[in-house]
């Protein structure tokens, strides 16, 4: 997509050089460019041309705004979709049996609070998840606990508590399987899911 | 469940073969049911005897021997003595008081014996018991029971109930079921079967997540809690016409349903305040009253037979505990000690003990402790993680899931902790059982 803009900017350079010396009329791969005239100025047009000239740099350098705008808009939607994407992305983990926030876990969640804060529109589900020990019933509650302190910091930092649902998993969801440190501290997570 | 039990097995009658003498003996002697370490009554179950003449017969007397040993080797009261010990020739033992020659039965060590008969006319079969004291030389009881062929294990079933009531003055765990959740590729479902594993129906089509099934004091119906809305909510499944209802969807959590005794309410824990409580529901499901008041996890409630008291997991104590609160009162005091991680409480039938799960590094095993938090005992060990103990109604049997042999299963044991096996083998994963209360049918 932006190799075909810069390519497109290309073109227009060129053609609005084209007024100014006719002498760029082969595209670079040799072909000719489709629907180009060669156009010699003539000596009693020349008041006339310098206007048209005028009038094409004009309408060139809008093009080329326009062109710009059109792109810097395009970066800010990619910008917004990947802070999008890295809001979601963002776990916050737990140690065992706890759903306290860890310091680690307060840095991310006041990047989700800024983001929040920045996309007042958007609401959001804290998922709660457990590792597979422990009980199933019990991780229900924890799970619930662990996404319930995410709200409720997320509360504090400022974002309206209508715009946060929480959801409890328990153990039912791993985000990996397995039965050893490594998975259980993965999985001992909130996640976040935008609605 | 079958309806037309009634229709099929309504003609049964007693038989008495022998005028018992008026006087009722005392037949509590046999088995004393709260002594956990009685050691096995030796029972000898030769293959009933054929009353009609033809294979088809024959057939069906081997099922019902197989059914009848089965079930009384289930419940941990006996020892079935094996078959090639007998010394009477198959077929010729004689089933009445006068046949029998009681020497060859008592030379063999069996205290009780039991004779039968099979008849088979058309599709109506006719089973005939009697139990027998070889050494006293006496009728216990005899029954006959007539139904179709197809009604031939409830016809066991029945009589083994009636067995085991007379020896202990208690109704056995032969009209009851057992509701559990199984895993499989497809994602998870409630299911029943009878108390041995036998008969499994599955209850509800796949779903994502589906916990805790919980049986009414009456079996009739079974709360449990599902995800199918995309979130955790509490619905109620009526046994007899299959209809499901929701009953408890308030923001955040509904789970872990209990039934109270005596009573149309439930307990479960919700967390729509903000914290995760025990409430009591009414049974349309309103709340009732709030029950605990402690910041962190109240869950998994668990009520004493006279509806008196609740035993719950809380983490109030900085790891997950067992707690018992009286209702009146309202007092509530820490049961469990041991261990780091005490959950899923289960009161017992009898009302002395609690049974739960307690897990350390990454194993579980089932303990029992006492009210006031004596007698702590260890059923399981070394053994995967074995979790979710419910009772048998009678009190004399859990059943509990088990990783022992890789994917979790669900298995049976005496109350003492011996006798422990799987109670079937079925692929995925099994857990959450919960063992219903006696069923008339």
């Amino acid at each position: 997509m932006k190799k075909f803009m810069s390519f497109g900017l290309l073109l227009v350079v060129m053609m609005s050089m084209m007024f100014f010396a006719s002498c760029a009329r082969k595209a670079p791969d040799g072909g000719e460019y489709p629907g180009e005239e060669p156009m010699a100025p003539r000596i009693g047009e020349r008041a006339d041309s310098e206007t048209e000239l005028e009038k094409q740099r004009r309408i060139a350098e809008e093009e080329i705004e326009a062109y710009r705008e059109r792109q810097a808009a395009e970066a800010e939607q990619i910008r917004k979709e990947k802070e999008a994407a890295a809001f979601v992305d963002a776990n916050v983990y737990f140690a065992f049996d706890n759903s306290s926030l860890s310091a680690e876990a307060r840095e991310t969640l006041l990047k989700q609070a800024k983001w929040l804060q920045e996309n007042s529109d958007r609401s959001l589900i804290v998922e709660g998840h457990c590792d597979n020990r422990g009980t199933e019933e019990y991780n229900l509650a924890l799970g619930s606990r662990r996404a319930q302190s995410v709200k409720d910091f997320l509360v504090n930092a400022g974002v309206e508590p209508s715009r946060i649902i929480t959801i409890s998993y328990g153990e039912e969801r791993p985000a990996v399987r397995g039965d050893n440190e490594e998975a259980w501290s993965r999985n001992r997570r909130a996640e976040f899911r935008l609605r | 469940m079958k309806i037309t039990y009634h229709l099929k097995i309504g003609c049964l009658f007693f038989i008495f073969l022998l005028a018992i003498g008026g006087k009722s003996f005392a037949e509590y002697d046999y088995i004393n049911i709260s002594d956990p370490f009685q050691k096995k009554i030796p029972i000898a179950v030769p293959v009933p005897a054929s009353l009609t003449d033809n294979s088809e017969t024959e057939r069906l007397s081997q099922q019902v021997v197989d059914v009848l040993s089965n079930s009384l080797k289930f419940t941990g009261y006996f020892n079935v003595i094996d078959k090639r010990a007998f010394l009477d020739a198959p077929g010729k033992q004689g089933i009445t008081v006068s046949e029998i020659n009681f020497k060859n039965w008592r030379d063999i060590g069996s205290e009780l014996l039991i004779t039968g008969g099979v008849r088979l006319e058309g599709r109506v079969l006719q089973l005939e018991f009697r139990l027998f004291d070889p050494f006293r030389q006496t009728l216990l009881f005899g029954k006959r029971y007539t139904g179709e062929v197809s009604d031939m294990r409830e016809m066991v079933l029945k009589f083994c109930d009636e067995m085991i009531h007379r020896l202990t003055g208690n109704f056995g765990v032969f009209n009851t079921q057992i509701a559990f959740v199984s895993e499989g590729r497809d994602g998870k479902a409630l299911y029943v079967s009878d108390f041995d594993g036998e008969n499994r129906r599955k209850l509800t089509e796949n779903e994502d997540i589906v916990l805790t099934p919980a049986w009414s004091p009456d079996g009739r119906h079974l709360a449990y809690t599902s995800y199918k809305n995309g979130k955790p909510e509490i619905f109620v499944r009526s046994m007899e016409t299959g209809r499901t209802e929701l009953l408890a969807s308030y923001e955040g959590l509904n789970i872990t349903p209990a039934w109270m005794p005596g009573d149309s309410r439930l307990a479960a824990t919700l967390s729509f305040e903000g914290d995760e409580e025990i409430y009591l529901l009414t049974k349309s499901g309103k709340v009732d009253k709030r029950l605990t008041n402690s910041w962190g996890v109240d869950v998994s409630p668990s009520f004493s037979p006279d509806g008196k008291k609740m035993a719950f997991v809380s983490g109030r104590a900085g790891s997950p505990q067992i707690f018992i609160m009286d209702l009146k009162t309202m007092r509530t005091n820490r049961l469990t000690f041991e261990g780091r991680y005490n959950t899923q409480p289960e009161w017992s039938p009898r009302g002395d003990k609690i049974a739960y799960s307690s897990m350390s590094g990454n194993t579980s095993d089932i303990f029992v402790i006492n009210m006031d938090g004596s007698g702590r005992v260890q059923l399981t060990a070394d053994a995967g993680r074995n979790e979710s103990p419910s009772w048998s109604p009678d009190g004399n049997m859990i059943v509990f899931s088990s990783t022992r042999k890789g994917n979790s299963n669900i298995y049976g044991m005496t109350s003492s902790g011996t006798d422990q096996r799987p109670l079937f083998e079925m692929p995925g994963n099994q857990s959450l059982p919960d063992w219903s209360p006696r069923i008339e049918r």
